[in-house]
């Protein structure tokens, strides 16, 4: 390196600096302006998908809202998501709170296990579960679905609440214990005011798992189960209307509502813990 | 002596009821995962190999099948059997499946196993010329040597044809007919556009973690929500939005047009170009995190050392900085390589025919043609890539923690 002047000033370095802000800036730009850019058409007075706009209206979400054909599709999105939420909120908070409890053998495997769906390809899960289901009767069921969306979802709660239970300081729990409270009374007063954020989350995550799955939908869901991506789908492999795009709009802005839930349940399990180690 | 010996008892009866309560605790997700998951999962494994329609709808003819040579013309017992058992198939209803199961082996046979079937009842010794009468597909040795490979319960048809081999009549194995060979070429547009889809995440997300990791505290958190907010958006919003903006009468197009830059509309999308955008627009972000998270751990003092020490820009990162960063660079590049190989959707709705991947093919021939075992065969062999990268990813995750947003 030359003697004389930091090496941080060199030309060659700004060059690399600015070629770097360029390239994430421009990533940036591309996460987000698919996103943006189709708000704008959704209001379209007309059936044209590109701009100039030409005048304003709400009809197109008009459309969206009518009693058919998506009304009936949001209302199964939210009935499977809400059954989906409970029982894999229920099942996998108290598998986190048993891999977290104490160990015993085979702790890493029953881990492994339980997060394996994120790994396998979802087109794999779904084709097993609607060939296993079908000697069942299950295809073309609420409760199949349901099933086969909760089987997704655990592997979300598992992680979310182990993640909660990682940074929990154990001898809280002790702490209660010496005072007199049994396990129940421990963890009823300690532990689960301490992770209720991040079993929330968790929750959030299983809801969002089964309000955006499309593939189990495709395999498993009858015309009576249809939810809102399982019509999508059929919507966007035909032509392109605007009503699609109000309702993908629509769908954004209960993506962000769930993000901010889940950001401020993050701040919240944070808050928590440090009350907590501050002693205040 | 007896109290140590006590307590110690009691310790260890007080693990052994905490181990319990642990099982305990997570009895209800194990049942519910080997109930609705491993089984399903092993029993689709399984039907790559087990294909016992024919056998179970024929099984005396099965049999005799199991011990003929394949290279005589079979004699009145087997046509015999042949009329019993096809007419009795018939009655059972399991005719169709059998015949399903038959078209396998040779194309045009269901439609000779559904004749044979319909006029079983009516024929009469010798069977054979009947039979021959029926159709004289019969008299072929071809139809016998179709049938033979479907009396077995077990078979290796379809993991040979999920890489474009076949048994030949002298039962050794060889590649296809050229033209029947597409599975081979699937699975390497699949390794194809999950390779070209991992190396451009991490070209576009190296410079984006970086420059988050840098940035100031309000700064950073912004970038983070900005990555994490496509990250929440289904897919098929995403989808639908980059239709919107890549199609010839769409955004991207109108605007070029109007400025002049081309003078007719380029195809963006419903071809390879479009499946690169969609699916790195979706996978970006599972790079982007891991790797911003690792390399928020690493103090800046480290490469302010080594610019004391002398080393130039260029060589204090290559030599200090990204270093530190691989693990999170490699734990972000196998989770979007293992995420993509198994891509459906976008590709599906944004690609053309000649970009469907491995798991688009599963899912046709299981919806479409409801050829079970063939997609089961490619399940296995997309389930077998994706165990070679696993471990390796396993190792990575466990070093860089690896968080859900």
């Amino acid at each position: 390196m030359a003697v004389g002047g930091t090496p941080y000033s060199s030309a060659g370095h700004r060059c690399g600096a600015a070629a770097i802000r360029i390239i994430a800036g421009l990533g940036f730009v591309f996460m987000l302006v698919p996103i943006l850019a189709i708000v704008p058409l959704s209001f379209n007075g007309v059936s044209y998908l590109s701009y100039p706009l030409r005048g304003l209206s709400w009809q197109w979400y008009g459309a969206v809202f009518a009693p058919t054909p998506w009304m009936p599709a949001l209302w199964n999105s939210i009935t499977i998501g809400l059954a989906t939420t409970v029982l894999a909120t229920a099942v996998g908070t108290s598998a986190a709170y048993g891999l977290a409890y104490a160990a015993f053998p085979g702790t890493r495997l029953v881990a492994a296990l339980l997060i394996s769906p994120m790994v396998v390809p979802i087109v794999i899960t779904a084709l097993a579960v609607y060939l296993a289901f079908a000697q069942f009767g299950l295809v073309q069921s609420f409760a199949g679905l349901v099933l086969a969306h909760t089987v997704l979802a655990v592997p979300f709660v598992v992680i979310t609440v182990g993640a909660t239970l990682h940074g929990f300081d154990r001898n809280m729990v002790r702490a209660a214990a010496s005072l007199g409270a049994g396990p129940l009374t421990a963890f009823r007063t300690v532990t689960l005011p301490l992770t209720a954020p991040g079993v929330l989350a968790g929750a959030v995550f299983a809801f969002v798992t089964s309000f955006d799955d499309v593939v189990v939908a495709l395999f498993l869901a009858g015309p009576q189960q249809f939810t809102v991506p399982r019509r999508m789908f059929n919507a966007l492999r035909d032509k392109l209307d605007p009503s699609i795009i109000a309702l993908a709009v629509f769908l954004t802005l209960v993506s962000v509502l769930l993000l901010g839930t889940v950001e401020l349940l993050r701040w919240r399990t944070d808050r928590l813990r440090n009350r907590g180690q501050n002693g205040t | 002596m007896s109290g140590a010996g006590d307590l110690i008892g009691k310790l260890r009866r007080a693990s052994r009821r905490k181990q319990l309560t642990a099982i305990g605790l997570l009895s209800p997700a194990l049942v519910l995962m080997l109930v609705a998951f491993v089984w399903p999962i092993v029993s689709l494994l399984t039907a790559s190999v087990r294909a016992p329609d024919f056998a179970v709808a024929m099984p005396n003819l099965s049999a005799w099948l199991q011990t003929w040579d394949g290279r005589s013309m079979p004699d009145e017992t087997a046509y015999k059997l042949v009329a019993e058992e096809f007419g009795a198939a018939m009655d059972a209803k399991n005719l169709a499946v059998a015949s399903t199961r038959l078209n396998y082996e040779k194309g045009g046979l269901r439609s000779l196993a559904m004749k044979t079937g319909r006029r079983a009842k009516d024929l009469k010794p010798p069977y054979a010329e009947a039979l021959v009468r029926v159709d004289a597909a019969w008299g072929e040795i071809e139809t016998w040597r179709a049938l033979k490979g479907a009396s077995g319960v077990f078979t290796d048809r379809f993991l040979l044809q999920a890489v474009d081999l076949a048994r030949q009549p002298d039962d050794s194995i060889g590649m296809v007919a050229p033209e029947q060979r597409v599975y081979v070429d699937r699975l390497g547009v699949t390794l194809t556009i999950s390779i070209v889809v991992t190396l451009l995440a991490a070209l576009i997300g190296y410079p984006m973690a970086y420059v988050m990791a840098m940035a100031g505290k309000t700064v950073g958190r912004v970038l983070f929500l900005l990555v994490l907010l496509p990250f929440w958006v289904s897919v098929l919003v995403r989808t639908a939005a980059w239709v919107v903006l890549l199609q010839k009468e769409g955004i991207l197009n109108g605007a070029m047009l109007a400025v002049g830059l081309i003078s007719e509309p380029k195809q963006l999308i419903f071809n390879r170009l479009g499946v690169y955008i969609a699916m790195v627009h979706v996978l970006l972000p599972f790079l982007v995190l891991p790797l911003y998270s690792v390399m928020k751990s690493i103090p800046r003092d480290h490469v302010r050392a080594a610019a004391s020490l002398g080393a130039g820009p260029v060589s204090a990162f290559a030599t200090v900085y990204f270093p530190q960063t691989i693990p999170g660079l490699g734990a972000g590049c196998l989770l979007v390589f293992i995420l993509a190989i198994g891509f459906y959707i976008t590709p599906a709705l944004v690609g053309g025919s000649s970009d469907q991947m491995i798991s688009g093919i599963i899912s046709e021939l299981a919806l479409g043609t409801a050829n079970w075992g063939l997609a089961s065969a490619l399940a296995l062999l997309l389930l077998c890539c994706i165990a070679i990268i696993y471990p390796v990813f396993g190792r990575y995750a466990g070093a860089t923690g690896l968080k859900l947003g």
